[in-house]
């Protein structure tokens, strides 16, 4: 009987400017520093991940968006450059990574049995997005574990935010069951932010932190009352309050990268482990981990 | 002069029409239309053809593709399974630089982008690959900012035709969007694609009617309306039409043509052309304003509770005048915002026009002040006394110097009396006239009835062009008032 089990979920936010202020030899443009505290809650996530002996890593990204189903990497190799489309001039990432082209299909399988449209991804001239690539960077540098990428569906743009859910939520029971099925342990990304409301200038050196600061109080607001409710371990009631966080917040979450790893997770009561909340270009941005098995591993 | 756009263009993004035409009779007109209108863009005078294309958000502002020959690979996210589109491309770099020059002068934030392996997004990959095969025109691409409503867009339209009138360009300017947006959510056979619903296809038949009359600027005027009905939220509005409308000069007098139209996965895709003509249907009465210089808040890097501090701040009542912060020295007029890393000495007020550049209103050095230049733009809503000196087409107009000239006197007024200074106290002026030889009379009639008595020096020079369409500006030298 398969042993397959999800061992850690995150909350991955996937700003490029963490891997522009890191300078690994992939990126091509450099910096001085920057978003330190992100970046150091990076490093402690993934300490706690790397104790689990992860065989995946699973992604849900705002950024590869697909209006017709969800679709999932299905090509077992990429080895391409991922330069970003609103700062091209911070992340320019040469990006080697193995898909777990298996897992990936089993999701789908499961997905279709809930009645979701899905679509695996099979041309080989395809880039990956680069919410994918930054979130999986951060949480696994070496780049030594195969991934799973699934796009988000837009159905928040189509019908709201209370159908996406819906949605994201089958589809997270549907990627619980395959990752259950398949006996590996998988470490699940939400590659998102929390509040979005971006800057619409940029500091004359990015990585001034002078600068750097969330768009209003009231979004400030909006995310504290979120990781509270992670502190408290109220999943539930996140996912609840998640339609007016999306509207009043202008949160990426539309995407139902929260909701589908809540689902995944079974709504987890335990409070989750926050490691970092900063800001980038204005945007809110929180790196959390959960772990169905408990924080503490021998 | 004549207008620098000869040719409008409205193209579908999707890749069906390029990849697989065959699959559907409506992907296979769509691609004919195409045909047609590259044969129009060949016959045309255009040297350059310029891309706006809905399906590249940008965030920071508005970026240009200014890559000399990007080159890729390229796959839509969507529609991956019809296949990979090889590009090469012939970007015209020094009108995507002159764009962005333009555009900041005209009060937003952009800048260009030339990196090998940008992203070029689907849309402007298929305008392209179809209407300039071969790159027999070397191309601009230019991103549709997320956050700009209607003032922001018709601002970088109208940068657009700067930077073409500054480089004696001509061009053909193409608009990738479809009509209606709302896409099947279900995968369907590609044989039975059609119009998601009867409300679309209506409204799409009622704007192509208005597009084969040349109604550009009705459409331009519908845009919010249009939003509402057949576009799915996916942006803050439906904005392609306010640009280019106002690229092409902000009328309805084009000799329009539906060249094809037909379902893209339940879209209304459709391939239009317009020709400036001499008549149309004409000016109707519009409700939306026509916007020169974009004044919004762009620039909100600085610390946001110490600039709301600033902008309502009593500033007289509470910091003593000569203090050292910028309330200080502006007195009682409200401050407009202050880049974090301006000098102290940086004066700005919001009584006067928002400059159109990186300066302030005046510097203070010891006693004296220096005024930057200074024009007749009204503060409130940018309009000019008097007139512009030409139309949004470029072409000449009559107007009243002498009433620009009063409209300088009282910003310069409203600068002097922000820092605690007068119009008494000015030592020096220096008056630039784009049209000495019509103007100077009437200009030096506003300039008596205000300076007389006062006795500053005065040099007057004719220049050939100021950056707005204004026929005065003056630059001032005066004592502080605590002098």
């Amino acid at each position: 009987m398969p042993n397959g089990r999800i061992v850690a979920g995150a909350l991955a936010p996937h700003p490029p400017h963490l891997i522009y202020a890191e300078n690994p030899p992939q990126n091509e443009p450099t910096a001085e520093c920057g978003w330190e505290t992100l970046r150091w809650g990076y490093e402690r996530l993934r300490a706690d991940i790397d104790k689990r002996d992860v065989d995946v890593l699973v992604v849900h990204s705002p950024h590869w968006q697909t209006y017709v189903g969800t679709h999932l990497l299905g090509v077992p190799k990429f080895d391409s450059l991922s330069v970003d489309p609103i700062f091209p001039n911070l992340f320019r990432y040469h990006y080697e990574m193995n898909v777990d082209v298996e897992l990936a299909e089993a999701i789908h399988d499961e997905a279709v049995s809930e009645g979701l449209e899905m679509k695996m991804m099979r041309n080989p001239d395809f880039r990956v997005d680069y919410g994918t690539i930054v979130c999986c960077h951060l949480t696994r540098p070496q780049w030594d574990l195969p991934i799973v990428s699934i796009s988000s569906n837009r159905s928040e743009s189509y019908y709201g935010v209370e159908v996406m859910q819906e949605m994201a939520t089958a589809l997270g029971k549907a990627t619980r069951r395959a990752v259950e099925q398949s006996g590996k342990k998988a470490a699940l990304l939400c590659s998102s932010s929390l509040s979005h409301r971006h800057f619409t200038t940029e500091a004359e050196i990015p990585e001034d932190m002078s600068r750097e600061h969330i768009t209003s109080h009231a979004l400030y607001l909006w995310d504290m009352q979120l990781l509270e409710m992670v502190r408290k371990g109220q999943t539930r009631q996140m996912v609840d309050v998640m339609p007016e966080f999306i509207t009043q917040a202008k949160s990426e979450m539309d995407a139902g990268s929260f909701a589908w790893l809540m689902s995944a997770l079974d709504y987890p009561t335990e409070p989750g482990e926050v490691y970092a909340y900063g800001t980038v270009i204005g945007t809110g941005n929180a790196v959390v981990g959960w772990f169905p098995e408990g924080v503490a591993v021998s | 002069m004549s207008h620098p756009v000869v040719k409008g263009l409205i193209v579908p993004g999707l890749p069906q029409p390029l990849l697989t035409p065959e699959a559907n009779e409506g992907y296979s007109r769509l691609r004919g239309a195409f045909e047609k209108a590259r044969e129009e863009i060949q016959e045309s005078e255009a040297d350059v053809l310029i891309v706006y294309s809905t399906m590249w958000p940008s965030i920071i502002g508005h970026q240009v593709q200014a890559l000399p020959e990007p080159e890729w690979t390229h796959v839509d996210e969507l529609f991956h399974d019809l296949g990979s589109i090889p590009y090469k491309f012939r970007i015209d770099s020094e009108l995507a630089g002159g764009i962005c020059e333009s555009a900041q002068g005209r009060g937003l934030c952009a800048r260009t982008v030339a990196y090998h392996g940008f992203p070029i997004d689907t849309g402007s990959v298929v305008a392209l690959e179809l209407l300039n095969p071969n790159n027999e025109l070397p191309a601009v691409i230019l991103s549709s900012n997320a956050y700009a409503d209607r003032s922001e867009t018709v601002v970088f339209g109208k940068s657009v035709v700067d930077a073409l009138a500054a480089q004696g360009k001509k061009a053909a300017v193409v608009v990738v969007m479809t009509l209606s947006n709302r896409l099947f959510t279900r995968f369907i056979d590609p044989a039975e694609d059609h119009i998601h619903s009867d409300k679309d296809e209506e409204w799409n038949q009622k704007l192509l009617e208005f597009f084969a009359e040349g109604r550009l600027e009705d459409v331009a005027q519908l845009s919010r309306e249009i939003h509402k009905q057949i576009r799915i939220p996916k942006v803050v509005n439906f904005k392609p039409m306010w640009w280019l409308s106002a690229v092409m000069g902000a009328h309805n007098n084009y000799a329009g043509t539906v060249h094809g139209y037909g379902a893209l996965y339940g879209t209304g895709g459709a391939v239009i052309s317009l020709t400036p003509a001499e008549a149309g249907v004409g000016v109707k009465e519009f409700d939306e304003a026509d916007v020169e210089v974009f004044t919004g808040n762009r620039d909100v890097l600085g610390g946001s509770a110490n600039s709301e501090a600033r902008a309502t701040e009593p500033a007289a009542a509470t910091v003593p005048v000569g203090g050292s912060s910028h309330a200080a020295h502006l007195g009682a007029a409200p401050v407009s915002e202050v880049p974090e890393n301006e000098p102290e000495t940086a004066l700005r007020t919001s009584a006067a026009p928002k400059p159109v550049g990186a300066y302030p209103h005046a510097r203070r050095v010891g006693d004296l002040l220096f005024l930057s230049g200074v024009g007749p733009r009204q503060a409130a809503d940018n309009s000019i006394p008097g007139g512009p000196i030409r139309d949004a087409e470029g072409n000449p107009r009559d107007y009243d110097v002498y009433a620009q000239t009063q409209a300088v006197i009282g910003n310069i007024r409203s600068i002097l009396e922000a820092t605690g200074s007068s119009l008494e106290k000015v030592l020096d002026v220096t008056v630039f006239l784009v049209d000495m030889d019509r103007d100077f009379e009437e200009f030096n009639r506003a300039y008596k009835e205000a300076f007389e008595g006062i006795g500053a020096a005065r040099t007057t020079i004719a220049i050939r062009a100021l950056p707005t369409p204004i026929a005065v500006e003056f630059k001032v030298l005066a004592a502080a008032g605590d002098a």
